[in-house]
């Protein structure tokens, strides 16, 4: 008798078991034609460039590649470029979106509701549209030329697009929201309690601002800027339409190198350069934040 | 402008020492949302340069647009390319954010990192890779190339979308139905779907505008016949400042526009 019951336990364990096992198996096969996706068009055209990026012109293995990019001064020019144009849009967008967040985060939900939309609206709209209405509002006798010099702002049309300036204008303009929305969620959740003990305290609003807010927002500001950061790195449409062929980044010389030369193997190895520096950034950024907190905002 | 010495939440700060920053922001804010609305007037003028405002009203640019067979060709393959983008990549990204979910183990993590590397890879290597793995075997210029690709990029966006929906809600209630003997699979459709579909709907439509928008994978994968609207922007772009492209700019903020609204409308659905 008290064998059977036993036996009953173990027969009831070893179901409750291979359901468990269903279970598994059914979640993580849930998964997979997404993941067969993701292999197939992400992970084996990369690992194939960065296979080809090892082949030189001959098709025998070499770091050629590799080594005319510290020897060559045209690459040095286009790291230089790239780093110069990814470091000044973030620490614009930074400077711009930082009042803008605290002003999103600071107003009552009513108007922050309409103000976030705005700054959403870009963010729905096509890059290219948004790089185009620059482009037609900054060239010789466009729109921001023609008013300013009807307002005696300066006398001759200034050189706005086509150069470092345009390409500029149109990165941050892309990048803002990026930054704008990542503060603005850090910002929702500092403590407002800590602002009115240290109003309590005789801080006066400035001090508080400095000693508490600003502070406690910094986390926000990095993962921001780190986001933005990245992005500018792999830029390719405004720096080409708004650069006009003078601000040539990583992504331009890639497609310049296929273009002109045909040679896989110098734009693979370009494109693995790019793509491990990428990687080094985001291995920063999930070093100081997870990464649950990076795509959902809270916990 | 009483409201200006009034107190503001609960600093002791008033709206009127804030002034400044309400007028930076202002101005921040109409520098974002401005340089994108202002190609809309523009689009209407009859002048073969833009101009603001327009000296002559006309359409000019917009029957150039709807008889240039070649824009009406790409404005087709890219409403067919994001239709069949959003058809695929949805239930995709929904199955697996779904599945790594309710399966909280280590392995679950690692499956959605890799699931999120398209959102961190830059578009130029997704874009030189695919063009030429696909040249290999015959898949660029093809619709099914395009889809695929654009997919990719649409899976991400939908998994964080579905999984923030489903952190917010009560899987317990999954648990309820299937003691009750509902199996998993119906408590998911009878349940948890009914629940979740708003933020289905705003990843669907994301979706879609992920690969309407998409140009760097676009340019290189698709031509010809399957060139798709963003493509033929950017190749008229780069020789002159084709007005035609405002007209067309307009069309696609119109689009946008309506897409986020909707998102937004169905946000606040969801929430009710």
């Amino acid at each position: 008798m008290i064998n059977k019951k036993s036996n009953f336990a173990a027969l009831n364990e070893n179901s409750l078991r291979l359901d468990k096992r269903k279970e598994q198996v059914l979640s993580i096969g849930l998964s997979v034609p997404a993941l067969l996706a993701i292999i197939l068009i992400i992970f084996v055209p990369i690992g194939w460039l960065f296979s080809l990026s090892f082949i030189n012109n001959v098709g025998e293995f070499s770091l050629e590649n590799y080594q005319k990019m510290l020897e060559y001064k045209s690459y040095a020019r286009v790291f230089v470029t790239t780093f110069k144009v990814s470091i000044l849009s973030t620490m614009l967008c930074i400077l711009i979106g930082y009042p803008l967040a605290y002003f999103l985060s600071q107003v009552s939900q009513r108007y922050s509701g309409f103000f976030l939309l705005a700054v959403l609206l870009p963010f729905w709209t096509s890059l290219l549209v948004r790089t185009y209405a620059w482009l037609v509002l900054l060239q010789r006798k466009g729109l921001i030329n023609n008013f300013a010099i009807d307002m005696g702002f300066w006398e001759l049309p200034l050189k706005l697009v086509h150069n470092l300036n345009g390409t500029l204008i149109g990165m941050v303009h892309i990048m803002l929201p990026y930054l704008v929305l990542p503060l603005y969620s850090t910002m929702k959740q500092i403590d407002k309690n800590a602002i009115s003990a240290a109003a309590n305290l005789g801080a006066t609003p400035t001090q508080s601002f400095w000693l508490i807010f600003f502070p406690l927002s910094l986390p926000g500001v990095v993962a921001g800027g780190l986001i933005v950061f990245i992005l500018c790195l792999g830029f390719y449409v405004t720096p080409v339409v708004l650069g006009g062929g003078r601000v040539i980044m990583v992504a331009s010389q890639i497609t310049a190198i296929l273009e002109n030369q045909f040679n896989w193997g110098a734009a693979s190895a370009l494109g693995v350069v790019l793509l491990f520096t990428t990687f080094l950034i985001l291995v920063m950024l999930t070093r100081l934040f997870k990464l649950n907190k990076i795509l959902f905002g809270n916990n | 402008m009483g409201w200006l010495n009034e107190p503001t939440t609960d600093t002791q700060i008033s709206h009127g020492d804030r002034l400044w920053l309400y007028i930076i922001s202002g101005f921040i804010v109409l520098l974002l949302v401005l340089p994108t609305l202002i190609v809309i007037p523009m689009s209407f003028s009859d002048s073969q340069f833009l101009e603001f405002p327009p000296q002559i009203w006309s359409l000019r640019w917009y029957t150039e647009y709807l008889n240039t067979p070649r824009w009406i060709n790409a404005t087709y393959v890219s409403f067919k390319v994001a239709t069949l983008t959003m058809i695929v990549a949805t239930p995709l990204g929904t199955m697996a954010a779904y599945g790594l979910f309710i399966f909280n183990h280590p392995i679950s993590k690692i499956i959605f990192c890799v699931l999120i590397t398209p959102i961190i890879v830059p578009l130029i290597l997704i874009a030189i890779g695919t063009f030429y793995v696909f040249g290999q075997i015959g898949f660029t210029n093809t619709i099914t190339g395009i889809v695929l690709a654009h997919s990719v990029l649409a899976i991400p966006l939908v998994m964080i979308i579905i999984t923030s929906a489903l952190r917010s809600y009560d899987m317990n209630q999954e648990l309820v139905a299937r003691s009750l003997g509902a199996s998993r699979i119906r408590a998911f459709f009878e349940v948890t779907l009914p629940q979740i579909k708003f933020s289905i709907i705003t990843s669907a439509l994301l979706a879609f505008i992920t690969s309407f928008d998409e140009v760097i994978i676009s340019i290189f994968i698709s031509g010809g016949q399957t060139a798709t609207l963003t493509k033929q922007m950017f190749s008229a772009l780069r020789d002159y400042i084709d007005p035609t492209i405002a007209a067309i700019s307009t069309f696609m903020i119109l689009i946008s526009t309506m897409l986020m609204l909707g998102a937004q409308q169905i946000e606040k659905l969801g929430k009710k």
